[in-house]
Formats: C-alpha cells, structure tokens, sequence
C-alpha cells in the first residue's frame, strides 16, 4: 500500500471515530465508567448515606428527632438568620452591581476584588473577626458589656458572621449579567422620560430576574447551612444559639447518630431542593436566551 | 424644531471625537451624518440627545439654549442601532412605554394610550403584532417598532443611530425608502448617521460630511457629489480615481469611473492606458486600465454598447480623456 | 466566577464608557478654546443613582468585610516581629500548615484529574443519568459542610460501607490524614469541573475536525488540540478548590482525627487557641491564612483574566 491511500484510511477512519464522537467505544465507556465511579464514591453515595442513616432506627424516631424543642428552636433561629442576612446582602449585590456595571469609575475592578473577598477567607476567620471587634475583649466588648448587649454568643452575632460569608453571592450573579446587558435599554427608557426608579423598576430588574433569584438561592443555602464562622461564634447554647448545624453537630458528638443524620437529612433535603431550583432557572434562562439576540 | 449645535467639543481621554462643531439642522428637515468609524458622528448625535455632554459648545432646540437639560427633558426621540427594545414587555407595552412613564399629572387614561400605540402601529405597518415580543420580530421589524417607540412621546426631534447598519442588504433598502415616505408624511427634524455612502446620498436632504471629529462639508446630495469640498468628501462618496498629477505641483486630483471618454485613438490630454480587465455584466461595464508609471490602476465606467463598440481587448492600449477633474490641494 | 471584562464590542461602545469616566473626572478642567464658549462640564451622568449605589456598596462592605478583617491585622500588628513568628511558627501549627496545604493540594490535584475527566464526560458523551449527574455536580456548593462532613465520617469510618472495604486492605480512611484529603476533595469537586466544563463546551468542533483531516489520532488531538483550550480553565479551577480547600472547616472537622502534630488542620488550631482564650495567638495565625488567601484571590483573578482572553481568541 502506498503512503497516500494508507493516509486515507487514516483519514476515513478518524473521520468516522469523529462522527462518533472521536474514541472507541471501549475508550468512552472507561472514560464514563472513571468518571461515574468518582462522582459516586464523593457525591452519590454519601447523599445515599445520609438518608439511610436518618431512617435506621424507623420513620418515627425520625419525625421525633425533627420536632424535639432543641431541633425546633434550631430550626427557627435557622430560618430567622437567613431572613435577615439574605435581603440585606440582596440589597447589597443589587447597589454594587449597578453601579459597577452601568458606570465608568477609578477603582472598579478593585471594588470587585474587594466583594470576591469573603469567598476567599476561612470560615473560622470569618467567625474570629467578629469575636475580635465584639467579644468582651473586643474593640466593642466593653461598650456592649456596658448597655448589656451581647453579640457574640449570642444570636446578633452569629447574623453579622453569616452576613459576612454570603455578602458575594448575589453581587456576583448579577455583576457580570448586568454588563453583560449594557445601558442601552437604560438610555433608552431615559429618553423616552423614564425617570431613576422607573427605569431601575421597569427595565433592569425584569432583564436580571433570573440572575437575582439565583444569586438569592446560593445565598439562602450558604447562608441557613453556614458551619465554620457561626460555630466560632455561637458559644452553642442549646435552645438558644444553634442553627442547624451546630445542632447536628452536637447530636453527633454526643453519638445519637439517627438524629443527627435526621437533622442533617434536613439540610441535605435543603441542599436538593437548592440544586432543583438553580436547574430551574438555568432551564428558563436557555429558554429566553433570544433575550440575548436584540442586542445584536 | 431646528437644531442648533454651536462649538461642539467632545474629548475621550486623549481622543478628541468631536473638535469644534457648528450645525445648523433646519425645522423638518431629514439630515444625515455621514463618515467613517471615528469621525464622531455618533458622538455628536449623542449629544444632541443629551446621552453625552459636550466638553464645550452648546446644543438649542428653535433657539433654546438646551446644553444642560437632562435626556429625559429634551423631548427628543432616540432610535439605537441594536433597537434596544425591552425584551421582557410585548411589542405594544415597548411602544407605549414613554407614554406610562409620564408623572401622574400628564399621563394619559389607558385608552387614550391604546389609541395612540394602535395609531403608532399602524403607521409602521406591524399593527398585528401588538402582543408579541420582540424576539419573536425579525430585524427590520424591531426597527419599525423601535422607531414607533420613539415617536409615541412626540418628540421635537428624531434621532436614528445607523438605523439599518445591522440589517441585511435587501432589507436595509427597503426600510431606507420607507424611512424616507414616512420623514415626508410626518415631517419630524431627523437626523440619522450613517457610514453608508449610497445610503445618505438616497435618503437625506441635506448630508454632512465628517471626518475626524470635524465637518469635511455640509450640503444637498447633489452638492457634496458633485462638488466636493475636499480630497476625503471626493474619496469617501463613490468610487473614484486618483489620477497621476505633474509632479511637485501639490496637487491631488481625482475623477470618477463613469466621467470617462475613452477612445482608441490618442488626442493631447487623454491618458494612454493598457486594458487589464474588462467586464460589461448589468447596466454597466467596468474597465480597469493600467497606466504607465501609475502605481494604482483606473477604473472606467462605461455603458455596455460603448464598451462593445470599443472593442478592447486585455493588453491592448486606450486613451482616457477624464470628463470631470476635482483638484484640491494635498494637505 | 469573578467578573466579566465589559465587552468592547467595537469603538462605539468603548467611547461612551470613556464618556462617563469623564463624566467623574474630578479633576477635569473646563477646555478653553479660542473664541468658543465654554461651561464646567456637567456631573451628572445620563443614568441616575451613581451615588447612591456605590456609596451604599461601599459603606456596606467597608463595615460588613472590610473592618471586620482589619481588625485581625490590627490585632496582630501590636505584637513584635519575633514574637509573630514565634507563635506562627510553633511545631504544633507548623505540623497543621504541613497538612492543611499538602492535603489541600493533593485534592486539588485529584479533582483537576478527575474534574477534567468529569467535564469530559459530561459534555461530550450522552448517557442515562447524565443531566442528574451534571445537576449534582454541584451538590459541595450546596450542601451545609457539616453535612457533608458526618456523611463522609460514616462512610470512611472502620464499619462504615467504604471503611469496611478498605480495612481488608489495610486502609484507614476516617480520623487520619487520608480522611482530610477525601473531605477536600469532596469540596472542591465543583471548582474543576464547572471551570473546565464551559471550555469544552465552546471549544470548536472545527478544530478537531481539521486536526483529524490531518491525520492525528484521536488521542494526539487531545493531546495538541483539546488540552492546551483547557489547560488555562485547568489551572484556575485548581486554584480555586486549592483555595476553597486550605480555609476548610465542617466538612474536614468530623473526619479528621485532630490530633496535634498528627490530623489537625489549622482552622481547628486557631479554634483550639480561642477556646483557650489565647486571642492573640489565633489572630496571628489566622493572619498568615488571610495572607495566601489574598494572594490566592490575586492569582485566581489573574488567571480568570488569562482564561478568558485565551477562550475569547478561541471563538
């Protein structure tokens, strides 16, 4: 056989591996294989586990590790901290992304830096700073001792540490959306004699919908399942100071493992229904891509 | 509503967009901005709308002085190059959209407003397609729609940014000599920037020329064709030639492909050239001849029967006699 | 991940953004040419609420993150030199920094191997359970760290249903080292794969196209096509869950065995400090954690800029 028609065996013979998606099927199925064994071994399986340990010891202990009062009151001051801390971080993202994306200043892609910072520190450092400025050693800690305010160890500490650790989630959703989207629709809305509101109400918030309800989704999910910084700070008062977490934190060390697995069944239900939502969204947002063609 | 631009100024950091404009845009009139990428056309039309503020100078509208008043007060309509419709509201709520932004004391009752849009829609010949959306609208249609836009608010004077740049060829035609009957029906000042020679020759009354952030020349279409005031204003409008001149006599000089007579017999001011290649396909024959010490060659324009009678073949040499020099002298 | 760069489509756009930089110039001057009038050029820019948002963003952030850190190094800042070091540099917290780093760097390397595997298979192959699968993927952002941290004590633990496969084998998994390395891994699974997976997707299907024409097998097309797209977005989710892996805390604390000089990471030895009310020592060392963050943060940046100049000249 001469070097040419060897050459397009060759050829014909990748073209129609390419047809099939470049391997051999072997090759794939291996590849698929790896990739499934892994995800199994680190995600798979212990959301598995989690659901099998909670229902070991039956449905009813189950049910009566959630509505135990200790759980309860977890439960409430979960869902009363991220009441707090998603709508002010939510307000926070909404006043940094419009003005970084509509407007031209020195100093912005450090203000961005600056908003990524909390994604980048330890959790337990989170927690330490704000024992630093209202512990009883604290900056603070006098002053408060003195009106007899207590932060840390208590519930106004652990929203100011949770704060802390979700102040990025919304800013970055909505930052690169909103300049991606440019001003033109803006500039529009003000020549035809929108005035600010207006033309914040009726033309950017329904553009960054989506974007908005995703970055408050990971916000409410970090900020309700948050373990690091609030354990720093909590001083895990039973009844009083425990989120979530720190409840089946406490349940585990002290070997009651149904429940602790039942509580954190919870948080896993949580995290489920978080991943739902977000394939929701994406799915509406593929949807109305064509959003996208006007610009063009 | 005339337009009044005095000692426009315009900087971007170093770059100076716009150097010292003067304008006058005549009530009714359709004017088009015509130059390159950079000449500050845009610039200048933003700035007449009040999206940009000028450096220096002064913009009045029929004589008031409007240099400080905000976009939102100018009252002037804004039609964008991407259309920048409002994806999420139906084409209706886009089109009624300055009308429901009014403050309470001026606005319309909801009927007053559905007959003004219907008004609008109808005028744009897309009154069927109130309740869809715009990504449901092809391109030309979302530029009706962005100009219905801009008309429900009344405005004194209309502004189009390239209207039809990111349309296609066909399509662009079109919404050209419709945007020309509509100008003629409503009578609204327009002024619409272009890059597009043939299209601001087509359409507007009047053309101002623009180069680098200054005004090359300002006048009909006829004028600035026939008489161009300057080396860009003959380049940029149609083909042309630059024709070899006497050397050191600082003189540019330039003639266009159909001013040509072309003969096969020599006379004293024709220019021997040698055909390279020759084509008569449509309404016109286009020559190209290569002269002796020209770097660049000459295009011709001929009729096809004049090119037929001629009779030349590539290789073979004719004489060029330009009907028509424009001369200006090199900068 | 961080911000996009604004996309300068074409001169056009670019002038206006220049526009309303201008606009704030504070020091600008009036231009004074001959014989035109001239006025002080206006503050206000077209769109409204400059003001209002990036003061609200500013004083948000400058109390909500900016002063809380500042107090670490404020704290740390009244200690001399010496005694810094001395404290950060103590066998005990040198012993955690050892582990904190290496495992957190050995699960960065496992899930840029794997990750990439991963992103591969997701994108290119379709098989059943690939959109729960790829929906899962992000399951580590998602799930509260002390979850994740119990689940994977119970499994890895001697009887749980991994440890009892590795004990035959001689294996401890739970309240040893390897125990941390399986946590971080677990952590920073998402940071590869969601890095990688938007690279593959756009990567042209014409350029694999050509190289096969030109006679390379399909794994010399990995090899000179596909890896040198990827590597960029390769190197930074690494970084990324490298990043995300050494701050650490829930998911780690129940399957380490957090003994001293043996499985303690170093948020648990800054943990340890506070409880005993040794403020000063915690603080240091969590200063030298907020030290390679930042630089950490700095990198990643940079490589987020590379990445999508790099993809950007792909398309």
């Amino acid at each position: 056989m001469d070097a040419s028609s060897t050459r397009g065996a060759d050829v014909s013979r990748a073209h129609s591996a390419l047809r099939q998606g470049g391997e051999p099927a072997w090759v794939r199925a291996l590849l698929i294989g790896g990739a499934l064994a892994f995800l199994a071994v680190f995600l798979f399986v212990p959301l598995a586990f989690v659901l099998t340990e909670a229902l070991k010891k039956g449905l009813g202990a189950f049910v009566a590790a959630l509505v135990e009062p200790d759980a309860m009151s977890a439960i409430r001051l979960t869902l009363l901290i991220a009441a707090i801390a998603v709508p002010l971080n939510l307000a926070f993202g909404v006043a940094a992304a419009w003005s970084v994306a509509k407007f031209e200043f020195r100093g912005k892609s450090l203000l961005v830096t600056l908003i990524d910072l909390p994604f980048s520190v330890s959790p337990v450092i989170a927690g330490l700073i704000y024992v630093l400025i209202f512990g009883l050693q604290g900056w603070l800690g006098g002053w408060l001792a003195g009106h007899d305010v207590r932060v840390i160890f208590a519930v106004p500490g652990i929203v100011l540490a949770t704060i802390f650790v979700t102040v990025p989630f919304v800013a970055r959703e909505l930052i690169p959306l909103m300049q991606a989207q440019g001003t033109e629709q803006e500039e529009a809305a003000t020549v035809l004699g929108a005035g600010g509101w207006q033309t914040f109400r009726r033309i950017t918030l329904p553009n960054v919908k989506w974007g908005l309800l995703y970055g408050v989704i990971l916000c409410n999910a970090r900020a309700m399942g948050e373990f690091g910084a609030v354990s720093v700070v909590s001083g895990h008062i039973r009844g009083a100071t425990n989120t979530l977490p720190l409840h089946v934190e406490i349940l585990y060390n002290e070997y009651q493992f149904a429940a602790a697995f039942a509580v954190a069944s919870l948080l896993a239900l949580l995290a489920l229904v978080t991943l739902a939502l977000k394939l929701a969204i994406e799915r509406r947002v593929g949807r109305e891509r064509p959003l996208a063609e006007i610009r063009r | 509503m005339s337009i009044e631009l005095s000692g426009i100024t315009k900087r971007f950091g170093a770059f100076v967009a716009v150097d010292g404009v003067d304008l006058h845009v005549e009530t009714g009139e359709l004017l088009a901005l015509l130059g390159p990428s950079g000449s500050g056309k845009t610039s200048l039309l933003r700035i007449i709308a009040g999206l940009e503020a000028p450096d220096a100078g002064t913009v009045a509208f029929h004589g008031e002085d409007a240099t400080d008043r905000h976009a939102r007060e100018r009252r002037v309509g804004f039609v964008f190059q991407h259309y920048a419709l409002f994806g999420h509201l139906t084409i209706f709520e886009n089109v009624a959209f300055g009308l429901r932004v009014r403050p309470r004391a001026h606005r319309l009752t909801d009927a007053q407003i559905r007959r003004k849009v219907t008004t609008l829609l109808e005028l744009v010949q897309l009154d069927g397609l109130a309740d869809r959306h715009p990504r449901e609208l092809s391109g030309g249609q979302r530029q009706r729609i962005a100009l219905a836009r801009a008309l429900a608010v009344e405005p004194r004077v209309l502004l189009l940014d390239e209207p039809f740049g990111a349309l296609d060829a066909r399509v662009r035609q079109e919404l050209r000599r419709w945007l020309r009957r509509l100008h003629d029906e409503v009578r609204l000042t327009s002024v619409f920037v272009t890059h597009d020679q043939e299209e601001a020759l087509e359409v507007a009354d009047r053309v101002v020329v623009m180069n680098r952030g200054r005004v090359e020349q300002v006048g009909t279409p006829e004028q600035v064709y026939e008489r161009p005031a300057s080396a860009f204003v003959v380049e940029f409008l149609g083909g042309v030639n630059r024709l070899p001149g006497a050397a050191g006599d600082g003189r540019v000089t330039f003639a266009r492909p159909h001013e040509f007579a072309v003969e096969r017999t020599p006379s004293p001011a024709a220019l021997p050239g040698r055909l390279v290649h020759g084509a008569a396909v449509g309404p016109v024959a286009r020559l190209e001849f290569a002269l002796d010490g020209h770097a660049s060659t000459i295009n011709v324009a001929l009729t096809p029967e004049r090119y037929r009678q001629l009779a030349l073949r590539p290789g073979e040499v004719a004489y060029l006699t330009p009907l028509r020099r424009h001369a200006f002298a090199t900068a | 991940m961080s911000v996009a760069a604004i996309p300068a489509a074409n001169a056009h756009l670019q002038e206006r953004h220049f526009a309303i930089a201008r606009a704030f110039d504070a020091e600008g001057a009036a231009y004074l040419l001959p014989g035109r009038r001239t006025r002080r050029r206006r503050a206000a820019a077209v769109l409204p609420g400059f003001g209002l948002s990036l003061g609200v963003a500013v004083v948000y952030l400058s109390l909500v993150v900016l002063i809380p850190l500042s107090a670490a190094f404020v704290k740390t800042s009244a200690l001399s030199w010496t005694a810094f070091v001395t404290i950060v540099t103590a066998p005990r917290v040198m012993a955690t920094y050892r582990l904190t780093f290496g495992a957190s760097l050995a699960a960065a390397a496992l899930n840029a191997i794997f990750g990439l595997l991963v992103a591969w298979v997701l994108v290119r192959y379709r098989f059943p359970g690939r959109r729960l699968a790829d929906a899962l993927v992000d399951l580590p952002f998602a799930l509260p760290t002390a979850v994740a941290g119990i689940a994977l004590t119970g499994l890895f633990a001697p009887h749980g249903w991994f440890g009892a496969l590795l004990a035959p084998l001689g294996v401890k998994v739970a309240f040893t080292p390897l125990g941390v390395l399986v946590a971080l891994t677990f952590i920073g699974l998402p940071f590869v794969v969601r890095t990688v997976q938007p690279v593959l997707e756009d990567l042209p299907r014409e350029l694999e196209e050509a190289a096969a024409t030109l006679g390379a097998s399909p794994s010399a097309i990995f090899r000179r096509v596909v890896f040198p797209v990827v590597l960029p977005a390769l190197i930074t989710g690494f970084t990324l869950a490298f990043a995300r892996a050494i701050g650490e805390y829930g998911s780690v604390i129940f399957i380490a065995g957090n003994m001293p000089m043996v499985s303690e990471i170093t948020p648990l030895v800054i943990i340890t400090k506070l409880e005993q009310y040794d403020y000063t020592g915690a603080t240091a060392i969590a200063v030298v954690m907020l030290v390679v963050s930042f630089a950490l943060l700095l990198a990643i940046n940079a490589l987020q800029s590379w990445t999508r100049r790099r993809h950007g000249a792909q398309t």
